[in-house]
């Protein structure tokens, strides 16, 4: 009986075990604070309570015994003190001012961790207030300076097109104002790093994050040392979202900063009220819409002013904000706009990387807008959608050329279909003319581009790993991080197809950088389609090596592959193949005016989400959710639907449960108490399907997923509220609080006529 | 973890008379600690003051649900989940075993006693309204020997409580006497499951001839105690129950009530959401009054 | 154990761990989760709140499922604990460990110890749970990854498998 050939071999778009599965069930997995060293300390930081102050006298209780304590202030800092990122204006340590509340000053590390919390609590510092920024509105007024000439990280200005001809022609012109508030991406393992100095080695560092070369780069800066004297490996991360994209960084530094200071092994993990005041979340939103449509509800152009707080420092705001910049106009074809953008300072900590990184926040203005639109034209949701949707051959508000057979379309129709639109609109129409009830049901239709914008994949200049052993196993080496995405399962299938070898002889390296080279971050939905792809080259480069070089044919069976590799090492000795990326010929990007190809895949989505407003409680009850996307490639049926619905489900938090109660600049409801995301009582049925129209710039045709999800949920659920009750909610997350706030005294039709509500 | 356990004393002296003799000898010095998931939660996060608890997880008299042909009474260690899977809990007093199953996870049903509940005394506990209508007797206990109180008496402003610093409450006790009732319970939380309380009703009615015969209304969350409706009970008892009415109860909670802005929610919120609650109890009555 | 250990004073603390005995010296208000993770190197349970919201150290107790970070160690002398490391015997794990793995049951990993146990707690009272009883009974389990839909799947099919075996 013949084994399947080689093109018959299939482990791409199988859903194979998780390939460190087994260990997550078996509670084998280990997480940094699973990790004890030998003689390790504890490590802690003393932060700033005010939002922004001159730093004044630090006073020590006499009570406690501090030279038991490893104590470090910024004066310590070898190399330079900040978290090299993109500005580098962050410092590691802050010394004279502190710019938000929770800022780090100082560190302490005791072998004890009780003595080492109440340390913390012994030490007082004397501030001389400044007058803080606290909102976006403050910031933009610029009475108080607090960052640069005019508090502004980064502006983008994209123009298409001629917008100031066409308010005149416009048969309506329709404004908005949309707000999305801060996230917290609470990831159920808190940020934690182990810190190692020798003075041999240099500084290794163990931590739970996305990125293992932004760690690097960070802490040869920091500490002052080459890049052999850093090692960053990634251990098991508990969830990421963004939220350890470049925070690491600074918890790394901290953590080396200690060890080196103390020559002992140094463990800082946050508690969850530390993780989540002092940590990154997403960044708030203010979205301007002016639109001017024909009496057709045709766009014919349109300014959007979309501006972000960026929090205390710049860190990742820029490219946050070029995401929401580029997202803003949604998946419609503008044929003018003027989109002006910026990201502004605000005395809070400093917001940053959380799935969708900017364009949930501009979609959800987009797609809260288009409903705007078809009310004042008169023409229902879907339709305002199908008159405006991007086709083949137009282009972006980028300019990019949409070149792939998208049918925006079809996807709607489907989307439709699958949630039983149609009846369930007639159905409210009718219910809700009697009882506490209401329903609704909403779209939203969206886009989100994979991959890093423009040239920025070119200058990430990622570079993958393939090794084969003796053993015919085979091992893949990228700094390619796995939280729990599916990284590691599918970088393995793809190397196992590609080779035509059994998925359980592939295995992944854990991400370290002595022995991995640089993929590029885990981040932009990018791992799949971008690295994936690398790998394949990589892996087939182990197969034209083994061919050339007379070892192998085309087509062999996996004992011959092992037979091969063992010849070839016993020859050559380590077969290792490298593949890095080359960016496609037809990339154009214009980092002035933002013009171009600014991603190299989109993937397209259209969500409905059906709702109940009950009027008794004013709480919003997601009921049923659609999720349709085009993807290019589903490499994994089960983890893509894992990626959805989990996105789905964060982005419910986002429209309706988790807000950031913010008092003076600080989070007041930092516990999970307080901070509220949806149990499993809360979720409804969410029902993924899936397209695929391929991407030559994937592996296999894969599109990035990750993020998608995030965007769509939001404006859907909000689009649906209106549905059912004909409020227009211009801001997230929308509690019941709020939905009371909108009501009139007067308002809602109840059969029942016991109608005015609760005087207060 | 905010505090350190080794400044922390935890005895265990496993029989009721020690607990007694303990707390006597060194009144208000300690906290007794059954379940944990109240003092725990604070202890964790650096929050607990006292410094000695005393372990009244292990008293047997503690954990017993004892059925009497008048009256239930039951263990102040006993847990929610005890009270979800007892017969006659659910049968009789089907708002207290929902109130049971609203507080927190299984995890935590499974630890939290209703004693517990009772002497953390929070405004926005779950139980406490179904005990108020419920006209339930706490048995406590000390050196001094037991004394019954009405369970209405027992909270007298925000976290203070009749309990005497040597005291225990053994036990809580129901008349069963409600079973013809119609009962509602309805909590509002910031989300389905693991939530505090924003507003909690408790409320159980019984009509005859058309008219309110009886009607008990218990809110939580709106005051800083627990609170009986008293004059809005007294308005209805004796009327038919028709629309305006009930437009005129629902606006008139907010006499009755004190809420408060706070990390949660709001004291409009508050107010409002009570009034609809109510309301929804008496459209509730009315239909079971008119399907009887 | 030492029913009335001093201020700052060690006590003696018996019970029975995945089925072996365990005695230690530990403060009575020694979280239970701190003696299984830092006495025991029993590290399947973890802390994710700190305040029994999130599920992820949960563990079972003379049966029961409990948040182990809210639990003093004193309190749970004498009794038969079992963690995540103490199941892989357990008639369920089989059924659970492949319907995870099958489903996408775990993504990151970090609450499936606890997620797991609440399967386990939930099954074992019920052994075919409507959708209804799984939300329910896992809704004191924070999943950030999933949205929950394939951890229900995941613990529907190994009820179906266990009862069809």
């Amino acid at each position: 009986m013949r084994s399947a050939s080689l093109q018959e071999r299939h482990i791409v778009g199988v859903s194979v075990p998780r390939k460190e599965g087994w260990n997550k069930i078996t509670g084998a997995a280990r997480y940094v604070d699973d990790m004890v060293l030998p003689g390790m300390l504890y490590g802690a930081t003393v932060r700033s309570n005010v939002a922004r102050g001159k730093i004044g006298k630090i006073s020590f209780d006499p009570n406690v015994a501090w030279d038991d304590f490893v104590l470090v202030t910024a004066k310590d800092i070898p190399g330079k003190n900040c978290i090299a990122l993109i500005l580098d204006d962050q410092p590691c340590l802050a010394s004279q001012t502190v710019n938000h509340a929770e800022e780090p000053i100082l560190l302490l590390a005791h072998a004890n961790r009780h003595k080492l919390r109440k340390a913390v609590e012994s030490i007082s510092i004397d501030y001389e207030p400044l007058p803080p920024v606290h909102t976006i509105e403050e910031s933009e007024q610029q009475s108080t300076i607090i960052y640069g000439t005019d508090n502004t990280f980064k502006s983008y200005l994209v123009e298409k097109g001629d917008v100031d001809a066409v308010w005149k022609e416009a048969a309506h012109i329709v404004e908005g104002e949309y707000f999305t508030g801060a996230q917290e991406q609470l990831y159920i393992e808190n940020n934690g790093v182990i810190a190692a100095f020798d003075t041999e080695i240099g500084v290794t560092v163990w931590g739970s994050l996305q990125c293992p070369y932004y760690v690097h780069k960070a802490l040869m800066a920091l500490c002052g040392l080459p890049e052999d004297k850093i090692r960053v490996l990634q251990v098991e991360t508990g969830g990421a979202f963004g939220g350890k994209e470049e925070y690491p960084s600074m918890i790394a530094g901290h953590a080396a900063l200690l060890s080196i200071k103390s020559g002992s092994p140094v463990k800082i993990v946050y508690d969850r009220m530390e993780d989540m005041v002092a940590t990154t979340k997403r960044h708030p939103s203010r979205t301007r819409h002016r639109t001017a449509v024909n009496k057709d509800g045709k766009i014919l152009g349109g300014e959007i002013e979309f501006t972000i707080d960026g929090g205390a420092y710049a860190t990742l705001s820029s490219v946050v904000l070029s995401r929401g910049t580029i997202h803003a106009g949604g998946p419609y074809y503008w044929p003018n706009v003027r989109i002006r953008t910026k990201a502004v300072a605000t005395n809070t900590p400093p917001h940053g990387a959380f799935r969708g990184f900017g364009a949930p926040q501009s979609l959800f203005a987009m797609e809260r807008h288009m409903d705007r639109i078809a009310q004042v034209v008169g023409i229902s949701p879907a339709e305002i959608r199908r008159r405006n949707f991007l086709k083949r051959g137009q282009t972006t508000t980028t300019q990019q050329v949409i070149r792939e057979e998208i049918d925006l379309n079809h996807l709607l129709d489907r989307a439709l279909e699958l949630s039983d639109y149609a009846a369930k609109k007639t159905r409210f129409a009718k219910e809700n003319k009697e009882g506490m009830r209401k329903k609704g049901i909403g779209i939203a239709a969206f886009l989100h581009g994979a991959g890093f914008t423009g040239s920025g994949e070119r200058y990430l200049n990622s570079l993958v790993g393939v090794e084969a052993g003796a053993d015919g196993n085979v091992r893949v080496l990228v700094s390619s991080a796995e939280f729990g995405q599916g990284t590691n399962t599918v970088l393995c299938q793809i190397a196992a197809e590609a080779l035509g070898l059994p998925y359980e002889s592939v295995a992944i390296a854990q991400p370290d950088t002595t022995v991995v080279p640089n993929s590029g971050p885990t981040v932009a939905s990018r791992t799949a389609m971008i690295v994936g792809k690398l790998v394949q080259s990589a892996a087939k480069g182990i197969r034209q090596t083994l061919t050339k070089a007379g070892f192998l044919g085309d087509d062999y069976t996996p004992e011959q592959f092992r037979a091969a590799c063992q010849e070839h090492i016993a020859a050559h000795g380590a077969l290792k193949s490298y593949a890095r990326y080359e960016a496609p010929g037809e990339v154009y990007w214009d980092d002035e005016k933002y013009r171009g190809e600014a991603y190299a895949a989109f993937a397209w989505a259209v969500y409905v989400a059906e709702v109940t407003v009950d009027l008794t409680t004013y709480a919003v009850t997601v009921d049923d959710f659609v999720a349709l996307q085009e993807v290019g490639k589903v490499l994994h049926p089960v983890l893509a639907a894992g990626q959805i619905t989990g996105g789905v489900a964060q982005a419910i938090g986002f429209a309706l449960y988790e807000k950031v109660v913010w008092q003076n600049g600080r989070m007041m409801n930092s516990q999970m108490t307080n901070y509220i995301m949806p149990t499993s009582a809360d979720l409804p049925p969410i029902r993924v399907f899936f397209e695929e129209l391929g991407n030559v710039h994937g592996a296999h045709g894969a599109k990035g997923i990750g993020e998608l999800p995030m965007d769509g949920p939001a404006p859907a659920i909000i689009n649906a509220v209106e549905d059912a009750i004909g409020v227009r909610f211009l801001s997230i997350p929308l509690l019941p609080e709020d939905l009371f706030e909108a009501l009139p005294p007067e308002s809602h039709e109840q059969d029942v006529p016991s109608s005015a509500r609760g005087t207060a | 973890m905010r505090a350190d356990p080794a400044e922390y004393r935890l005895v265990s002296p496993g029989n009721l008379q020690a607990v007694l003799s303990l707390m006597a000898g060194e009144p208000a010095q300690w906290l007794p600690i059954a379940g944990g998931t109240d003092v725990m939660v604070l202890y964790s996060a650096g929050k607990l003051p006292n410094r000695k608890l005393i372990n009244i997880w292990n008293i047997p008299e503690l954990r017993q649900i004892e059925v009497f042909p008048g009256r239930i009474r039951i263990g102040a260690a006993c847990t929610y989940t005890a009270l979800r899977t007892h017969d006659i809990v659910s049968l009789e007093f089907p708002l207290l075993a929902t109130a049971a199953s609203w507080t927190g996870g299984i995890a935590n049903q499974n630890r939290g006693t209703l004693g517990g509940n009772i002497a953390n005394a929070s405004p926005a506990a779950d139980s406490l309204p179904a005990l108020l209508v419920y006209d339930a007797e706490l048995t406590l206990i000390s050196v001094r020997g037991e004394r019954r109180l009405a369970y209405r008496n027992f909270h007298s402003a925000y976290k203070e409580t009749a309990l005497a610093a040597d005291e225990l409450i053994r036990d809580i006790s129901l008349p069963r006497r409600f079973s013809e009732y119609v009962s509602h319970a309805r909590k509002v939380g910031a989300r389905n499951a693991q939530a505090i309380s924003k507003v909690c009703l408790a409320a159980l009615g019984r009509m005859a001839n058309g008219t309110v015969q009886d009607v008990r209304l218990a809110l939580g969350s709106v005051a800083p105690i627990p609170l009986r409706l008293h004059e809005m009970e007294r308005a209805l008892t004796g009327k038919e129950i028709e629309p305006s009415m009930i437009d005129t109860a629902r606006k008139s909670v907010m006499k009755e009530i004190q809420p408060i802005d706070d990390i949660r929610s709001t004291a409009r919120y508050r107010a409002a959401v009570a009034g609809n609650l109510v309301a929804e109890f008496l459209e509730k009555l009315a239909t079971e009054r008119a399907r009887a | 154990m030492n029913p009335l250990p001093e201020m700052g004073v060690k006590c003696e603390v018996l019970f029975t761990v995945n089925g072996e005995t365990k005695k230690l010296l530990a403060h009575p208000m020694e979280r239970l989760l701190d003696v299984l993770r830092n006495e025991l190197g029993l590290t399947g349970a973890k802390e994710g709140c700190g305040e029994g919201e999130c599920g992820s150290c949960a563990v079972l107790l003379d049966g029961m499922l409990v948040n182990s970070c809210l639990i003093p160690v004193a309190q749970a002398s004498g009794a038969n604990i079992v963690t995540i490391e103490g199941m892989s015997a357990h008639a369920l794990m089989t059924p659970l460990q492949e319907a995870f793995l099958e489903c996408g049951g775990a993504q990151c990993g970090i609450c499936t110890p606890g997620m797991i146990l609440a399967a386990v707690h939930l099954l074992e009272k019920k052994p075919e749970p409507a959708m209804a009883d799984i939300r329910e009974s896992l809704a004191g389990n924070l999943c950030r990854c999933t949205g929950y839909m394939q951890i229900f799947e995941a613990v529907a099919r190994a009820a179906r498998r266990r009862v069809a075996t």
